[in-house]
């Protein structure tokens, strides 16, 4: 199928019932916000800052709501259904891993309801970024797992591949919008497809890093790695697979509510027990954690590592600390 | 969805009573505010604690499920949420969730003796499941019950460690004090070297441990230098915690959640794992 760009706004308004997310421009930052005009989306730039898990699992979000005093507790959970809008393939990749997390032993309720809830239309990355790594951990510019569609500029139009029964019911109701897409685009689609998967120059290969790691508990590495790290935590923040929240009370006049908020394995308080212990007392075991995390326990637990090779944390560093680097040093060193 | 599904919403619970164990430990006796039980739980499983709006922490349940109707915590004055329960009057309204984690293997007990190890509030999950054996009495050997606490003040639970255990059929119960006060007329020193004092022997025993991190440490050196093997070696880890439910993130030591795989470990499984706790 094909969809003709001057279309894109009818074929997004046609959605029954939906909200759209896409990426636009908040202040310099791109992230995927509620369309209402679709002219204001920018899905041809670079990957949004911020991804597209934001969504379904909000930076800030309130669990329940209570009155001081009180012993009524009114749950917060989500309603509605959403379609994300110009997802790179990795970001959708991403969602698939972290859905073990969330669907793992028990289902984390708010994280079920907006996930089952959300289709996810991705856009072929043609132009990948100089620290974009996707192909080397399992994903590429046109991946299409965790996907519904999957869209390719063909500059004109989009090349529109439909990939669930998801993606199969959206295009239901704006069928009189598609036209059907020749044999030349589809191959003008694939060699832009390839073209970008071939312009991606950083690439490891990660499949021996699972089984180094425990061997490298002590060495030298995580404190020469960490040595510069400001423990800003933006390298976990903006990553598509990191998942670890907060969960904090807070009063506004005469109610409260329970939420939950983005948190970081780089920060100090994120494992300080009260009485003062803190296991990972430092940057060298913050940092330990967070490439341990990723590249072996999540490997041990859900068969898959956590990392896309989306290359933000690379990019966002303030201090340039690059994965693919530490990856590198991993993959070097003597056992 | 109500509190059934919804495994983040805690259940609502009552403080039916406080009792000051210490100067700075009270024990809740919490129950459900509609009267039935909050949840079924084993010896050594945790549950969430809420005081809105204050937050939410991970406590373990000291009270043991032989004993229904209620749960126990014991709550040391450590931080904000624990000042904020302590400062709370019999008849408040709290929030519980759970039960998480694995508790102690008291199948796998049956039949041997018991050697239990704590130091400070640590006895709180020491305690349920004392008090399972002790109501099971027949099921389980001689149980030994070394105790430790900073100060004669700070020892916890007094009327159990003081007359109610050691009255029990083949239970001993043996106190020490890292200083001692003018009244006090018992050991004075640090659990393990008390432990080391005591030396009894592995043979045929299991031995479940808990305390300060730095007091597990040289017990379990203790026990390894008097032949304890690591498989008959329990003890229970704490980890700052948020949801319970292994989504959170922070609990992990490896790829073991605290809140999941624990809290509950041997030492045989914790020799698996990084040392990280």
């Amino acid at each position: 199928m094909k969809l003709s760009k001057d279309k894109l706004a009818d074929f997004l308004a046609a959605i029954p019932g939906k909200t759209v997310f896409g990426p636009q421009l908040s202040g310099e930052t791109l992230r995927f916000t509620p369309v209402t005009r679709p002219g204001n989306l920018c899905p041809t730039v670079n990957n949004a800052t911020v991804p597209p898990k934001s969504v379904v699992f909000p930076q800030t979000e309130t669990m329940f709501r209570f009155e001081q005093g009180a012993t009524d507790i009114r749950t917060a959970e989500p309603s509605g259904e959403t379609v994300l809008f110009g997802v790179r393939p990795c970001d959708a990749r991403a969602m698939s891993i972290v859905d073990n997390v969330f669907f793992w032993d028990v289902d984390d309720p708010y994280y079920l309801i907006r996930r089952t809830n959300s289709a996810l239309v991705g856009l072929a990355c043609l132009d990948p970024c100089v620290n974009c790594f996707c192909t080397s951990m399992g994903g590429g510019p046109a991946s299409t797992e965790g996907l519904d569609i999957l869209l390719t500029d063909l500059g004109e139009s989009y090349l529109l591949e439909v990939l669930t029964g998801k993606g199969e019911m959206l295009c239901q109701s704006a069928e009189k919008l598609l036209s059907q897409a020749s044999s030349a685009d589809k191959e003008a689609a694939k060699m832009l497809q390839e073209k970008a998967a071939a312009q991606i120059s950083r690439q490891i290969d990660p499949s021996g890093i699972p089984a180094r790691l425990p061997a490298l508990w002590e060495s030298p590495i995580w404190e020469k790695i960490s040595a510069s790290c400001l423990g800003c935590g933006i390298c976990t923040y903006l990553c598509p697979t990191c998942h670890c929240f907060d969960m904090q009370d807070e009063t506004e006049g005469e109610e409260s509510r329970r939420y939950r908020t983005w948190d970081s394995c780089m920060f100090s308080e994120y494992t300080l027990h009260a009485s003062g212990h803190n296991p990972r007392p430092t940057r060298r075991e913050r940092t330990r954690n967070r490439i341990n995390h990723k590249f072996s326990y999540f490997v041990d637990k859900f068969k898959v590592m956590a990392c896309v090779g989306c290359g933000r944390c690379i990019n966002l560093c303030p201090v340039n600390i690059d994965i693919l680097d530490i990856l590198s040093q991993v993959g070097e060193q003597a056992l | 969805m109500g509190c059934k599904q919804n495994p983040l919403l805690p259940g609502k619970a009552i403080v039916a009573e406080i009792r000051q164990e210490t100067p700075d430990v009270k024990t809740l006796r919490v129950v459900a505010a509609d009267g039935g039980e909050l949840f079924d739980y084993q010896p050594g499983q945790c549950a969430m604690v809420s005081l809105f709006p204050v937050g939410e922490a991970l406590f373990s349940i000291t009270s043991s499920p032989t004993r229904q109707g209620f749960l126990e915590f014991s709550i040391k004055n450590t931080g904000m949420l624990t000042r904020a329960l302590h400062e709370i009057e019999p008849g408040a309204f709290i929030g519980v969730r759970g039960p998480y984690g694995k508790g102690f293997p008291y199948d796998l007990m049956k039949g041997k003796d018991l050697l239990f190890i704590g130091g400070g509030i640590a006895l709180a999950p020491l305690r349920s499941l004392i008090n399972y054996c002790l109501d099971n009495r027949h099921e389980y050997g001689k149980i030994e019950i070394i105790y430790g606490a900073r100060s004669a003040a700070d020892l916890v639970q007094r009327v159990e460690l003081l007359e109610n255990w050691p009255k029990c059929t083949d239970t001993h119960v043996y106190l020490t004090v890292d200083a001692a006060s003018p009244d006090w007329t018992g050991n004075v020193g640090f659990v393990p070297a008390f432990l080391e004092q005591l030396n009894p022997s592995p043979a045929g025993k299991i031995t479940i441990t808990c305390g300060p991190p730095v007091m597990i440490k040289f017990v379990l050196q203790s026990l390894a230098k008097m032949n304890y093997q690591p498989e008959n070696i329990f003890t229970t880890l704490e980890m700052k915690m948020k949801c319970g439910i292994g989504k959170c993130g922070r609990c992990n030591i490896g790829d073991k959640y605290v809140c999941k795989d624990g809290p509950v470990f041997s030492l045989a499984q914790l020799q698996q794992l990084p040392p990280e706790f």
